[in-house]
């Protein structure tokens, strides 16, 4: 079972409900938000094994190459910029799809692994993480997600936004929890995640956090008849738990509050088995 | 001159920051939201949309089914599992990342790679100059190209000076947010989230070249860990311009969409007024 933690908007709280629930549910928890991943500060993991995540990158053997620019032309990223004596890599904007040596006549081209994050994993928990000045973390997160395989529940924790790697952490799960606030902003950008989830027809439920009372929000989800599986109360003490890198649980009322939103996941997903 | 505002962690107050700083500016007469997975600046001001127009910043690829004979070489060919076989050939769009790399293999000149639309891109007036978003198609390739393209038409409508709102994370969108910008301020928030993606913010814009500044937001909510940022600042040689207090009309202002210094009560306007004063010192506008 894969449940997947996503927002749209950034910092609404999927870390606090994807970290919290997977301590209540006794699920493992992996961090893909590799951009700018957090988990590790709340569930303070053991020591954990890392390993590099790497793109296969074009070398261009200087003796073989015709510098007929194939490669230069096949390359949908511009990545390759042909010059009169040579062929430059950008390998920022390399995506690692070898069309490149596909169109080579002279097989100059070969490849070499090229790091560009690493993932980290310990007993419930793993982590990816996303070198910096490298734009695409989706490589990590395909590759963080097929090293978890064997965690057999997993909350998935997405990064912010609507866009390729946020599809990435959503594919193939089983369920996923859409964490909003009640403000316009987010709102409009669960709109925007609500567009997404059901375009790839995965089964969701919205968590309000930072509930102060009834709200446009609340109505909104009444009008569309979407499932909320829970509302997270606004309290400074909360934000000061959350600043410290503790968890919420750690304070009973909150706990309460997650062990509810646990009993109403599990009977949804009990149904939905069933 | 271009000021970008960003923070690493998302939710930290990025576009409450930016649309004060645009309502207090004379200058900065160009806004670019460059949040276009999930762009809000818009919400905060009346605007009237100047023109629009469909941005294609990817491609995919599609298959020509009469001429596919079933051999499958593109399925092994794909790296990126985006093609399978059954009765014909499966195409997720999701996974295929517009490559191209399935042609080469194609015996039957049955596979092309078409343009896809990934976003549309508005022009809007305000009533102090002009708005430059977009509005990504939820779940599409290429936001940093989507970006890219906001800040062109930001560019074209002359050498102003710009107020751009970035986004969050690390990553392709935020790389093409900073690229060519002057100077970055860097919204942060006093907890250990905020300060540990802050230090990844201001790795990257070194290397940019990009002069940052921080405001730190909510600073009462945690002494302590406001604390720890200015210490950090300090050994990093930054300027923090700006504390803002924790200010429940922050929400109110968001939810009536309106820039919170037009509160005069609030404290948290109050305090982004005279962060706003700083940078205009520091950065000479």
């Amino acid at each position: 079972m894969d449940i997947v933690v996503l927002s749209g908007k950034g910092g609404t709280g999927k870390t606090t409900v994807a970290t919290n629930l997977s301590k209540v549910m006794s699920y493992a928890y992996v961090d893909c938000d590799v951009e700018e991943p957090n988990g590790y500060i709340f569930l303070k993991p053991e020591q954990s094994t890392a390993m590099d995540v790497t793109l296969n990158n074009p070398v261009i053997d200087s003796d073989k190459c015709v510098h007929c620019h194939a490669c230069v032309t096949s390359c949908e990223y511009n990545a390759l910029v042909g010059l009169l004596d040579k062929i430059i890599l950008f390998e920022e904007l390399c995506h690692g799809c070898g069309a490149c040596q596909l169109v080579c006549k002279t097989d100059a081209i070969t490849e070499i692994e090229r790091p560009i994050g690493e993932i980290r994993i310990s007993e419930r928990f793993a982590m990816g993480m996303l070198n910096l000045k490298e734009p695409m973390g989706g490589p990590i997160i395909t590759e963080l997600k097929k090293k978890t395989n064997h965690f057999n529940n997993r909350i998935i924790d997405a990064p912010p936004g609507t866009s390729c790697s946020v599809v990435k952490s959503v594919e193939e799960s089983d369920f996923a929890i859409l964490v909003t606030e009640p403000t316009t902003f987010g709102l409009h950008d669960l709109i925007k995640a609500i567009e997404l989830i059901e375009m790839m027809k995965v089964p969701y439920g919205v968590i309000i956090n930072r509930y102060d009372g009834y709200s446009f929000m609340d109505e909104y989800l009444e009008y569309k008849d979407i499932l909320c599986l829970g509302k997270i109360p606004f309290s400074k003490s909360a934000a000061m738990l959350y600043s410290e890198g503790h968890l919420l649980i750690e304070d009973d009322s909150y706990k309460t509050c997650f062990v509810a939103m646990k009993k109403n996941l599990e009977a949804l997903l009990e149904r939905r088995s069933s | 001159m271009k000021v970008v505002v960003i923070s690493g962690k998302g939710g930290t107050g990025k576009t409450t920051l930016t649309s004060a700083y645009a309502a207090l500016s004379k200058s900065m007469t160009v806004k670019v939201d460059c949040d276009v997975d999930a762009s809000n600046l818009h919400l905060m001001f009346p605007t009237k949309v100047n023109h629009t127009y469909k941005f294609s910043g990817a491609k995919v690829i599609r298959v020509d089914e009469k001429k596919c004979m079933g051999c499958e070489k593109c399925v092994d060919i794909c790296r990126f599992g985006a093609l399978t076989f059954k009765d014909g050939l499966i195409i997720d769009d999701l996974k295929c990342e517009g490559c191209g790399a399935c042609r080469w293999v194609c015996k039957a000149s049955a596979l092309s790679l078409h343009k896809e639309i990934t976003g549309d891109i508005m022009l809007e007036e305000m009533e102090k100059g002009f708005l430059s978003r977009a509005e990504m198609i939820s779940g599409q390739e290429g936001s940093g190209k989507l970006v890219a393209a906001v800040r062109e038409q930001a560019d074209d409508i002359g050498r102003m000076n710009q107020l751009l709102d970035g986004s969050p994370g690390v990553g392709c969108s935020v790389i093409a947010s900073v690229t060519g910008t002057d100077y970055a301020v860097v919204v942060t928030e006093p907890t250990q989230s905020g300060i540990e993606d802050m230090k990844r913010v201001f790795e990257l814009i070194e290397h940019f070249e990009v002069k940052p500044f921080v405001v730190i937001n909510k600073y009462d909510l945690n002494h302590q860990k406001t604390n720890d940022v200015e210490k950090l600042c300090i050994e990093k040689n930054i300027d923090i311009i700006g504390k803002i207090p924790f200010d429940a009309l922050v929400k109110e202002a968001i939810n009536q969409g309106l820039p919170i210094i037009h509160f005069k009560e609030s404290i948290a306007g109050q305090a982004i007024r005279e962060s706003f004063i700083v940078l205009k010192e520091r950065i000479g506008v």
